[in-house]
């Protein structure tokens, strides 16, 4: 029960909320992308009809998926890739060191990659004595400032030019630096320039494995992507088992998807897709690490399953309005945002109170269910998860469970609302009660545990004639 | 390692318990999947749409664009001129002896010739007009995946009639590519960009930072 010390969503909400500099950062990313998303989905006409077709390919992924990972096994092994299979976040740690291990390498070039923050992998190679440098500005920003990234898009949205500024001043050793971001960009191209020509192993997650063709695809902007998949000798590929795709043609569909949901443009810079190895063009070692990680969970879930569709766009979190004022620490996962609320749950199991935390952080608005390319339903699998965190801690909360004051609040008003005669005792009972609390026709503040409820709402007054006694009375 | 294989496997079996093979489930694709643009509609929307991106775009017949490529070397300071194998000799026609020019046969030019070099020159596979991409194969004429990568500007011809209306074609056509020979794709639009730094698009990170097409159109 007391597994994971992260902190609850609600007992550091505040603290965000509270940091003004990090709500207007965030506020105005969010803001900015969401509005640009508008536009460019609004340009297509058939952008419902794609939408449901993402949908029903990775439903049809997902109710063969063991198919389909035995299909993409074969075809990357053809194509000259190896293929490894890793149960859980360990299993990857342990297979990308040793092959990297193999090849002697120290210095590895990382894409950014969501799925390796997920297992931890820099901590795990770091520990073997690896440096994995990430070649994203954002996550390169994060890695050296010793801090953890606050947006599945934007991970660094959480901080300012002038920090960027003294930030690159120090760790990269610049004497002049101006807090031009154009700059920034410069001084972190020249930077990683010298190490993508020099690193033997490269590093990335994937957006989509073509199972009938082996062919993975990695979609970015600026071109460190392409940098890490084309320049070592060796690559390692980190691929979360739900990230298949059952043939090429299934592409067309994604890359409408993506990236107009995700950075809000028609298409993104660079896109690379590679189908094992090619002789004499990039790396002649190409390894695909199969994650599991907690993913055959979610799929052990019916309601929850239609999680693992999710491709990481991010819309979800710039139209959530909780995300738009925590911001992505606030979660405690990798996986912030509407469909971190979900997933994080899902693939850390409820016993984590940390995760079974999350389903709460949600107003259950919708937006999110709205704006998925994939028509993931948040607020459904919300919903399911808060059922089910309540069933969990009701069997495993023991002694303190049973007397948690919202628990015996739920019980006492399920039993109220069984039967007529107690409700209606009950309503009378409260008529009564009220007169001390009532104000102006509202309740804003109860006595005791139930002042809680009230600290964030205002509560009608039980009205001085039901519509049952006033028909009654009508003659 | 096969362990957890069939960890994963039967991980798999369990949680979708009782069910028939779906794999032949028919996906409904109601979606576009053939443009209805004429032929100069595609252009034009091409053009427009690689612009937006901050590339630059020149329409030119093929008998124009030796000179207009020469125009652009010495306004770019482009010296040294990175070649794939199968480029259209015809092309260099008008540029300066004195340029060098890097040819990737019979030897491959190395990481560091091409970092040093000035620019490189390909064709390419296919243009999308609705996103004003441009898509390479690893074809004749673009060679290795790492020489558009390197060199800070990339110089794209593409003809008209090798841009199609919308992706869904552009991917029909890239079939053959990764089924058969199983060579590498690459979508390019526009030049590398970054938003990292409170959303200022910056353009040109780490890839080439300029991107130059030269469109050919016979009208």
């Amino acid at each position: 029960m007391k597994k994971g010390s992260q902190p609850t969503f609600e007992e550091t909400a505040g603290t965000y909320i509270e940091n003004a500099q990090l709500r207007r950062n965030i506020g105005h990313a969010t803001k900015t992308i969401r509005d640009k998303r508008q536009l460019v989905v609004q340009e297509l006409d058939d952008w419902e009809e794609l939408r449901e077709a993402g949908r029903q390919i990775k439903q049809k992924v997902m109710n063969n998926l063991d198919r389909y990972l035995l299909q993409l096994e074969k075809s990357v092994s053809k194509a000259g890739g190896v293929v490894h299979w890793a149960a859980d976040a360990e299993d990857a740690n342990r297979i990308i060191t040793n092959l990297i291990k193999e090849k002697k390498g120290t210095d590895v070039v990382k894409v950014k990659s969501i799925t390796t923050d997920e297992i931890r992998l820099n901590q795990a190679l770091e520990n073997e004595g690896i440096h994995a440098l990430e070649t994203d500005l954002a996550e390169l920003i994060v890695q050296l400032a010793g801090d953890e990234p606050s947006h599945i898009l934007v991970p660094a949205i959480h901080k300012n030019r002038a920090e960027i500024r003294e930030l690159f001043k120090s760790k990269l050793n610049l004497k002049e630096l101006s807090d031009e971001p154009a700059d920034l960009a410069e001084a972190a191209r020249l930077y990683l320039r010298k190490n993508f020509l020099k690193a033997k192993v490269g590093i990335s997650g994937g957006n989509f494995a073509v199972a009938e063709t082996g062919t993975v695809a990695v979609v970015e902007s600026e071109g460190n992507g392409r940098m890490c998949t084309t320049l070592p000798d060796t690559l390692i590929t980190v691929l979360g088992i739900e990230k298949i795709v059952p043939e090429w043609k299934d592409i067309e569909v994604f890359m409408q998807l993506l990236p107009r949901s995700s950075t809000a443009e028609r298409m993104n810079p660079y896109n690379t897709f590679w189908t094992g190895t090619t002789e004499g063009d990039g790396p002649q070692k190409f390894h695909l690490v199969l994650l599991d990680n907690g993913r055959t969970n979610v799929l052990d879930d019916e309601t929850g399953r239609q999680t693992l569709h999710c491709i990481r766009c991010s819309a979800c979190l710039n139209v959530c309005p909780v995300y738009e004022r925590t911001g992505g620490h606030a979660y405690h996962s990798v996986y912030p945002g509407p469909i971190g609320a979900i997933l994080t749950p899902q693939l850390r199991g409820l016993d984590d109170r940390s995760a079974a935390s999350l389903p709460y952080a949600s107003s259950l608005c919708g937006a999110c269910y709205e704006v998925c390319p994939v028509k993931i339903n948040i607020p459904e699998v919300l919903l399911h998860l808060r059922n089910k965190v309540v069933l969990h801690q009701k069997k495993e909360g023991g002694f303190r469970q049973k007397t948690d004051p919202v628990h015996l609040a739920m019980k006492f008003l399920a039993r109220a609302f069984s039967k007529r005669s107690r409700y209606e005792r009950l309503q009378k009972m409260g008529r009564a009660g009220q007169w001390f609390y009532k104000k102006d026709g509202t309740i804003s503040k109860l006595p005791g545990q139930l002042s809680k409820w009230t600290a964030i709402r205002d509560v009608k007054p039980v009205p001085e004639k039901t519509f049952r006694e006033w028909w009654r009375d009508r003659k | 390692m096969s362990s957890s294989r069939d960890k994963i496997l039967q991980r798999i079996d369990q949680a979708l318990g009782n069910r028939t093979d779906s794999t032949d489930d028919v996906v409904e694709r109601r979606y576009h999947q053939i443009s209805e643009l004429t032929a100069q509609e595609k252009v034009n929307l091409f053009q427009e749409r690689v612009d937006e991106y901050k590339a630059a775009t020149e329409r030119v017949s093929e008998g124009e664009l030796p000179g207009k490529l020469k125009k652009l070397c010495e306004e770019a300071g482009i010296k040294k001129l990175v070649l794939p194998p199968g480029i259209d000799e015809n092309w260099l026609s008008e540029l300066p002896k004195s340029m060098t020019f890097l040819h990737d046969e019979p030897q491959p030019l190395s990481k560091t010739q091409l970092n040093e070099s000035d620019a490189v020159l390909t064709n390419c596979f296919l243009g999308v007009a609705q996103t004003g991409t441009i898509i390479l194969n690893a074809g004749p004429g673009q060679g290795r995946r790492v020489l558009t990568l390197l060199p800070d500007i990339h110089i794209c011809v593409i003809r008209q009639d090798q841009i199609v209306g919308i992706l869904p074609e552009a991917i029909r056509k890239l079939d053959q590519t990764v089924s058969e020979s199983g060579a590498p794709v690459t979508f390019i639009s526009g030049p590398s960009a970054t938003s990292d730094i409170e959303l200022d698009r910056v353009e040109g990170v780490h890839g080439p930072r300029k991107l130059h097409v030269f469109i050919i159109s016979e009208s």
